[in-house]
């Protein structure tokens, strides 16, 4: 994903764990797909979501969506981040959504982020992706979309047409 | 689903028979290459058994949340004909003190009943004290590695005495023959002492022979009664855990000073 701002651990930490209807604890796969060696942005990102309290699983670099399928269903995580700064993102994101779909797994909630042009962004919502994170989103947005989705009923493979930010 | 009745057992929703079946736990201080040890290890059990792993990784104690990161090192998974035979979870420690939550018995045991052939739990980085794998498995491989201090260091007493197999791992890097010597001449002063095998994931050196002992270890007989102590310390730490007004009273001894005897006093009073 992008560049995001990081507030202290402490901060988050008063901010959401401690306060019990914020939709609680989640288990959250973050992943790279495809041919991209940047991870800076996906490691603050999950650096961001344990220190806001879920737990989160790491990849690591350039995993198939295949590979990225077996993660979330073996973890049993309710979401998955995809971060891509490659410009692949309009192949392999839809391509995720509908594995996760075809694995029974219509209830994770897929979010991306990472350089996705604004024209490219359409289809990824119809796709299932519910939330895009370029550079320059505040780490505390990505823990507010998680919250909010946390009571939403807005799995990949949900009829809603909601998207963050629409 | 397995993985969701996984989710469910950790949540405290679901409740597990025991099952009789092999548990190893591979433990060791952090960086000494634990998942890379269990790659190895899988690549040459699967597919003619299927093993269960459960990664231990820490819960933040500030935040709650974690990241666990040992998936990264399991390139067996990428191998098709493998990876149809393994299951890997990643868990945090959550409210539990030490390197594995005592949930991970549980979980053991249902991947157990799933037809898993061998469960192996990979804790925490763990010193020279932390024992708590004892209560829940029934073999003890502890992972060692070149540069960790003088002689004196294996003449300590503490986890490497409940060891039922010892890898120093690393021995392409200069010193693991000194850690070797070291080790065998501490262990040497017991009566059964575990085997020690020199291993290194980048030559491949004494990966086939761990594989092949690790499937025919035996328990050390006087491992047995701190195996028990170790169950029986975990069970009652189990009870203060999951008092209901445990949060609560952890927020009054941070925020308004309740003292620690009166804490006690009021988990004591007020049992789940």
């Amino acid at each position: 994903m992008g560049f995001v701002s990081i507030s202290t651990p402490q901060a988050l930490h008063r901010r959401y764990y401690t306060q019990p209807n914020m939709g609680g604890r989640q288990r959250i796969v973050i992943a790279k797909p495809g041919l991209d060696g940047h991870d800076r942005g996906a490691k603050v990102v999950a650096r961001a979501l344990r220190d806001g309290g879920h737990e989160v699983i790491y990849t690591g670099l350039r995993r198939t969506p295949e590979q990225i399928v077996r993660t979330v269903m073996d973890e049993d995580a309710r979401f998955v981040g995809l971060s891509s700064l490659s410009g692949a993102h309009s192949h392999l994101f839809p391509k995720i959504c509908n594995l996760l779909k075809e694995s029974g797994l219509n209830d994770v909630v897929v979010f991306g982020g990472g350089i996705i042009p604004e024209s490219d962004r359409p289809p990824l919502y119809s796709a299932g992706v519910r939330a895009i994170f370029g550079p320059g989103t505040p780490s505390t947005e990505i823990l507010d979309f998680v919250n909010e989705a946390s009571s939403k009923d807005c799995g990949v493979g949900s009829d809603t047409s909601w998207y963050w930010g629409e | 689903m397995l993985a969701r009745e996984l989710s469910a057992i950790e949540n405290g929703e679901m409740r597990v028979e025991q099952f009789a079946g092999d548990i190893i736990a591979i433990t060791g201080p952090p960086g000494v290459g634990k998942s890379c040890i269990v790659d190895a290890i899988l690549h040459r059990l699967v597919p003619e058994k299927r093993v269960a792993v459960l990664a231990v990784d820490p819960t933040s104690p500030l935040s709650g949340g974690a990241l666990l990161g040992d998936r990264i090192r399991l390139s067996v998974l990428d191998d098709k004909t493998k990876s149809e035979s393994i299951y890997v979870r990643s868990v945090a420690t959550r409210s539990s003190s030490g390197s594995i939550p005592s949930i991970i018995r549980d979980l053991a045991h249902h991947l157990l009943a799933n037809t898993f052939d061998l469960v192996i739990i990979e804790t925490v980085g763990a010193g020279q004290s932390e024992m708590r794998c004892a209560a829940i498995a029934n073999r003890i491989v502890v992972v060692e590695g070149p540069a960790r201090g003088d002689g004196i260091q294996a003449e300590k007493a503490g986890l490497l005495e409940l060891a039922d197999l010892i890898v120093v791992n690393k021995s392409d890097l200069d010193g693991s023959d000194r850690v070797v010597n070291d080790l065998t001449v501490s262990l040497g002063l017991t009566n059964d002492a575990p085997p020690i095998i020199k291993t290194s994931i980048i030559t491949g050196d004494g990966l086939d022979e761990l594989s092949q002992t690790i499937t025919n270890l035996k328990e050390r007989n006087s491992s047995k009664r701190a195996r028990c102590r170790q169950q029986l310390l975990m069970a009652h730490e189990n009870i203060l855990t999951s008092n209901p007004h445990f949060e609560t009273i952890l927020d009054r001894m941070s925020e308004e000073g309740l003292a620690l005897q009166d804490a006690l006093r009021e988990i004591n009073e007020r049992p789940s």
